[in-house]
């Protein structure tokens, strides 16, 4: 089963649309709440880093039979240095978005803590692409 | 602690959700810090906040939060209140501000999270 969903930058009302999404439906699928959990966090995470932090992108879930695997992909700015930006307290966030109870530097180190398996590639310029999977 | 309880101590008025439902927290967390709500392992817990925006509604879905308590006055927008609704989020608001709501509860044996 496979999904796709496009993530605005900037559009925080929309920000928890995929995931949510992907929480009925794994629900639906009788996945156990605390996996549920797990995935669905990371995978908000994913999306409010796409709308604080770049020009846009779009987010890919697939769902197998043993787990699921997330691709969130943004079209730029990049990370610069994305060892600093996996440590805990790090932001680059604007005062707007900690003003809405995010950018404390903890969204990167929560998507590492609530998945299985992460991945993230990103190139200043170009884009970043996180890859993450949790098994049921 | 049942909302009923939960309502009657902090003088709160209910803007959205169920509250038929039985809702029985054992714990709360007072925060304006999503990120760090996100961080929580515990579940069905009452959140006490002072942020009143469409992403504390979208923060409790994923985080499996049941009670939200907006603390000193704020009012939950139109937005906020739809989506609760939609998700099953219990909404409140309450006159107390943060630091009463959060003593008072405590004080009469709801438990922390940390």
């Amino acid at each position: 089963m496979k999904l796709e969903f496009d993530i605005a930058s900037g559009d925080f009302s929309k920000a928890g649309r995929a995931s949510s999404r992907i929480k009925k439906m794994l629900k639906q699928l009788q996945v156990d709440p605390k996996v549920i959990k797990r995935i669905v966090v990371a995978i908000y995470e994913a999306e409010v880093n796409v709308v604080a932090h770049s020009v846009g992108g779009k987010m890919l879930a697939e769902i197998d039979g043993t787990g699921i695997t997330v691709v969130v992909q943004d079209n730029g700015p990049g990370i610069e240095d994305i060892e600093k930006a996996m440590q805990e307290g790090y932001s680059t966030a604007t005062k707007a978005v900690r003003n809405m109870g995010f950018g404390a530097g903890m969204g990167l180190p929560n998507i590492n803590r609530n998945t299985d398996e992460f991945t993230i590639e990103s190139e200043v310029g170009e884009g970043t692409v996180l890859t993450f999977r949790n098994n049921f | 602690m049942k909302l009923s309880k939960i309502i009657d101590l902090t003088n709160a008025k209910v803007v959205a959700g169920d509250t038929e439902k039985d809702h029985n927290l054992q714990r709360a967390f007072s925060s304006d810090l999503m990120s760090d709500v996100l961080t929580l392992d515990t579940e069905h817990i009452l959140l006490i906040t002072g942020l009143t925006n469409l992403q504390i509604v979208r923060t409790a879905e994923m985080a499996d939060i049941e009670v939200v308590l907006l603390a000193r006055n704020k009012t939950a927008t139109p937005e906020m209140i739809e989506l609760a609704n939609e998700t099953g989020l219990v909404l409140l608001e309450t006159p107390y501000s943060i630091y009463r709501s959060s003593g008072v509860l405590f004080k009469n044996g709801l438990d922390p999270v940390y």
